[in-house]
């Protein structure tokens, strides 16, 4: 590897960095903390049967799951103007990747509500607890638990797929990334960096997920 | 105090309560027997309103209810002042035994969260359980879980607690702990009703045998004369049945 090459590497980590700081992980965990109240509700909705908001959600959920997210993205950036409404590119990403992570998520979550025994409910009504109770108190906490791994690949993948957002114009790590192939003509290094990146970033979230889990599970 | 006359209930085709009467004063021990599939369990999910009844009515403190057509509103207020202990006991899994006793305090009565784990730690001593108070449901054995459901319904102070075959999932050894508790309670004074199958239970303990069969109720006596003089043929077999089983 020649010095300008390790010079570039070692500049442009941190011009990288910086936007993954920045960009990447608030758009991730904004994006993922709204999807997650989304994915109750549409959830909650769908288990208790509740007319028309039933309908709406499997709708919503039929719909996300079977667009391209990079397609959805085009729709609420570019094609919304058309219509009157202007966002801006950190916002358009956030309602994007909370809609659609969100809908998925439903689907976690509503499967895990299911597997909560029926007898905890029943004993929820028999110390007098009301419907909503039982279900902010003894439904929900359980099936968030059950829930765990899988929401926490959800927001392994949203880690990676917020580099889509770098096609709205959204300067994240991928699209910082590009920017700096373009002066330095470094491609296949650059890009390697940055996937290394988001490997650690991943790598850091395996982890953390791995020792939740053990937690959980000694709770069983 | 609690009356209920005319329960009946069907699920699909089958009848599995056709005109049940039964009445609860204050301080009554009433033991609910009968063969499998008499209609036990869901004569006391009815009266807990866990299950809905087809038709009968309900006179709980002198206010009267059509089963059929309880209002919402009516019936978390009269399951406010039952408990109900289950055969597999259904515990909070996400909760402590104590946070398991409190939840029908802090939450649903918004009671004061202090006085709350106070009673709590109260009833958890009643079940001999205090130093438990911190495990959760899978840290304990069955008979602790079911003292710890006991204490449950315990700690709201109901007017009556319903108990569903409560030593049934439990190990021989596990089963004297349980019912050890319940003779205390109703020594006490508390009014129970209990469907089981402990015989010794129900003859030393219970004031009223009520015998079901076939989801009616074949026979309703004092403890006394069910078991020195029973004349029914029928429940002399499944009494003779019973006892062969141990
Ligand atoms: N949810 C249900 N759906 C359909 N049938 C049911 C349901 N619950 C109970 N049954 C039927 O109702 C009848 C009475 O059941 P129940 O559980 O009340 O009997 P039990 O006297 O409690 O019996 P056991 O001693 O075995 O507990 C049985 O034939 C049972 O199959
Ligand atoms: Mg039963």
């Amino acid at each position: 590897m020649s010095e300008r090459l390790i010079g570039i590497l070692t500049d442009s980590f941190t011009k990288i960095l910086i936007p993954g700081v920045k960009v990447t992980i608030p758009l991730t965990i904004i994006s993922f903390s709204i999807s997650l109240v989304i994915a109750v509700i549409m959830a909650m909705v769908q288990y208790a049967n509740v007319p028309v908001l039933k309908q709406f959600a499997r709708f919503y959920i039929w719909i996300v799951r079977g667009t391209p997210l990079l397609v959805q993205l085009f729709v609420i950036f570019f094609g919304l103007p058309s219509l009157g409404i202007l966002l801006n590119p950190f916002p358009a990403a956030i309602i994007v990747f909370s809609l659609n992570t969100g809908a998925y998520d439903a689907e976690n979550i509503r499967a895990a509500i299911e597997a909560v025994p029926k007898g905890q409910i029943e004993a929820g009504y028999s110390v007098g607890l009301s419907y909503m109770q039982i279900m902010f108190h003894i439904v929900l906490p359980q099936a968030l638990r059950t829930a765990f791994p899988p929401l926490s690949n959800s927001l392994i993948s949203l880690v990676k797929d917020t580099s889509l957002a770098a096609n709205i114009t959204v300067v994240e790590m991928f699209m910082a990334t590009q920017r700096i192939v373009a002066r330095t003509y470094e491609p296949l290094w650059l890009y390697i960096e940055v996937a290394l990146i988001y490997l650690i970033f991943c790598t850091v979230l395996t982890k953390v997920q791995s020792v939740c889990e053990k937690r959980l599970r000694a709770l069983d | 105090m609690l009356k209920v006359t005319g329960i009946t209930k069907s699920f699909g085709d089958t009848s599995v309560l056709k005109g049940v009467d039964i009445e609860v004063h204050k301080g009554d021990v009433i033991a609910i027997l009968g063969s499998s599939g008499s209609g036990k369990t869901t004569l006391l999910r009815c009266m807990n309103f866990l299950e809905k009844a087809d038709g009968g009515e309900l006179v709980f403190d002198n206010e009267s209810f059509t089963l059929s057509h309880m209002r919402h509103k009516d019936i978390i207020r009269l399951r406010k002042k039952t408990g109900f202990v289950f055969q597999n006991y259904n515990l909070f899994r996400n909760k402590t035994a104590l946070e398991n006793v409190t939840i029908g305090l802090t939450v649903a009565r918004k009671e004061d969260k202090k006085k709350a784990e106070e009673i709590g730690l109260k009833m958890l001593k009643k079940v001999g359980l205090e130093d438990r108070a911190h495990f959760y449901p899978n840290e304990l054995s069955g008979g602790q879980q079911q003292r710890v459901a006991i204490a449950r319904a315990l700690a709201t102070n109901p007017e009556v607690i319903f108990f569903d075959e409560p030593t049934s999932a439990l190990d021989p050894e596990l089963i004297g702990e349980v019912l050890e508790v319940m003779k205390e309670l109703a020594k006490e004074g508390m009014t129970m009703v209990v469907v089981t199958h402990e015989l010794n239970f129900a003859k030393n303990v219970a004031n009223t045998i009520v015998f079901m069969e076939d989801g009616k109720i074949l026979q309703k006596a004092s403890s006394k004369e069910f078991f020195t003089d029973q004349k029914n043929d029928r429940i002399k077999e499944f009494l003779r049945m019973i006892n062969n089983n141990d």
